[in-house]
């Protein structure tokens, strides 16, 4: 639509420390339309996706970033080295009743998972996945958990709608197995693990 | 059910001889009792709704004897749903009140069991369709190191290497740091020489590939400890014997070896 718009776009992504949002672009580009901008970036994200390149543009936790392909992330790693977070099963499950459950105490994590999750929690919470929300006004005033943006950012998440729903994953079992990595935007190599895993 | 019941048990026998084998693998996987509640139930190819309490109860404390006969702590989460298991057994032996109910209105504990495993299923599933996602700086990598975290974890990778300027700088806000009348003995058998100083901390970057400036003389903070290793500093690095660098804006100085792995010999001076 906007040749000239779309360049400078790109420009200001490509150049940003860190994700921007669409709000800061508009903010930015005064000049423009917000209308404008927000066709220009889904035309971007349609050009970056075509042009069959080593990054995309994305959305993650409600801001536009360039980031690269999954495939590629064998090759990436031979030259950066990244402390990439290990998640155990109970570290996930957990993250799992937070992102799906928020605002949720500590009380109702341990009830579904029936077993303590203080140290889970924590680490957690060290990592900056989950933070505090505040208290929950019932006796005794325990502290209620949610999903922090970092959780967004590392998930390669836009907002917290775009989690498959529980329906969704559901779903899974019901399905062929051919139909899994559609439904969950999976990269076709994650999907492999994720079947073994429900297999268990 | 009671004629089933042999047949479980000759079944069971062998699974746990086999675990016994391998209880190491197969206890890390179990997440608490809701996962090997469900381990138990696939296990048996039975029906979340409709599980015969009997069988899997009976499983359940088997497996929480086993835990027992190989000295680990079974943990009391595993023992409150040992409980309610017995307890949904019972009230299953006793005989039902069919015509009135008085508990209709409480809640059926089997039922309650069921709810609670099919939202336990839910979630681990959902936990391990988050897991498989392709996760920033495991498969997807980001222009910059937008991750803090990550950043943190790479000191050496993102600062830039600083001028002379910063670094007396640094020593500077150092010594200001100190008591100015700080008590001091004249003992001048025991000064500190600037070799000693420049051959500890030759000696400390071997151990380790970074050293920051006040981790350096944060055990004896006196004015003729922090001068003599700022000298000793300059001279290490006029003998390009380290690199300095300092972290993002006003961050800590850092030390790494020019030539890491093989650390040449000093002249003292």
């Amino acid at each position: 639509m906007n040749p000239e718009l779309s360049a400078i776009l790109e420009s200001l992504i490509f150049t940003a420390e860190s994700a921007l949002s669409t709000d800061r672009l508009c903010e930015l580009l005064d000049e423009f339309d917000r209308d404008e901008i927000k066709s220009a970036l889904s035309e971007l994200v349609d050009y970056h996706q075509g042009r069959g390149g080593g990054f995309d543009l994305v959305e993650v936790a409600g801001g536009w970033q360039f980031r690269t392909r999954p495939v590629f992330h064998r090759f990436i790693t031979r030259h950066i080295k990244t402390r990439a977070f290990k998640f155990s099963q109970s570290a996930l499950e957990t993250l799992a009743i937070i992102a799906y459950r928020q605002p949720v105490t500590r009380a109702e994590v341990e009830h579904l998972r029936g077993v303590d999750c203080g140290g889970v929690l924590k680490t957690l919470l060290e990592k900056h996945l989950v933070r505090i929300l505040g208290k929950k006004d019932i006796p005794g005033r325990p502290l209620i958990y949610g999903t922090s943006k970092e959780f967004l950012e590392i998930f390669g998440l836009k907002d917290l709608k775009s989690l498959p729903t529980l329906r969704e994953i559901q779903a899974l079992d019901e399905q062929p197995s051919y139909e899994r990595q559609e439904e969950l935007q999976l990269e076709p190599e994650k999907s492999l693990p994720v079947e073994s895993q429900l297999s268990l | 059910m009671t004629a089933e019941a042999p047949a479980h048990r000759e079944e069971h026998l062998p699974l746990l001889d086999g675990l016994r084998d391998q209880y190491s693998v197969h206890l890390d996987k179990f997440d608490g009792p809701m996962d090997l509640l469900l381990h138990l139930i696939k296990k048996n190819e039975l029906d979340i709704c409709d599980i015969s309490i009997a069988v899997i109860t009976r499983q359940y404390l088997e497996f929480i004897k086993l835990m027992k006969v190989l000295n680990l702590e079974v943990a009391g989460d595993f023992l409150v749903m040992a409980a309610t298991l017995l307890q949904i057994k019972s009230r299953q032996l006793l005989p039902l009140d069919t015509e009135d109910e008085p508990e209709a209105e409480e809640i059926d504990p089997r039922e309650e069991l069921v709810r609670r495993l099919l939202a336990y299923q839910q979630y681990k599933e959902a936990g391990m369709v988050i897991g498989a996602r392709a996760m920033l700086g495991r498969e997807v990598f980001a222009r910059t190191a937008t991750e803090p975290l990550l950043a943190a974890a790479q000191n050496v990778e993102g600062p830039l290497e600083v001028s002379l300027f910063e670094l007396v700088d640094a020593f500077r806000a150092l010594l200001q740091r100190i008591p100015a009348e700080s008590f001091h003995d004249v003992a001048p058998g025991d000064s500190l020489s600037m070799a000693d100083c420049i051959n500890e901390i030759l000696s400390l970057l071997q151990e380790q590939d970074t050293v920051q400036f006040d981790d350096l003389v944060s055990d004896e903070p006196t004015r003729e400890r922090i001068i003599v290793t700022f000298l000793a500093l300059l001279e290490l690095c006029r003998l390009k014997l380290i690199r300095i660098f300092q972290g993002g804006g006003h961050g800590s100085i850092w030390f790494i070896p020019a030539v890491p792995a093989d650390t040449p010999e000093v002249d003292a001076p």
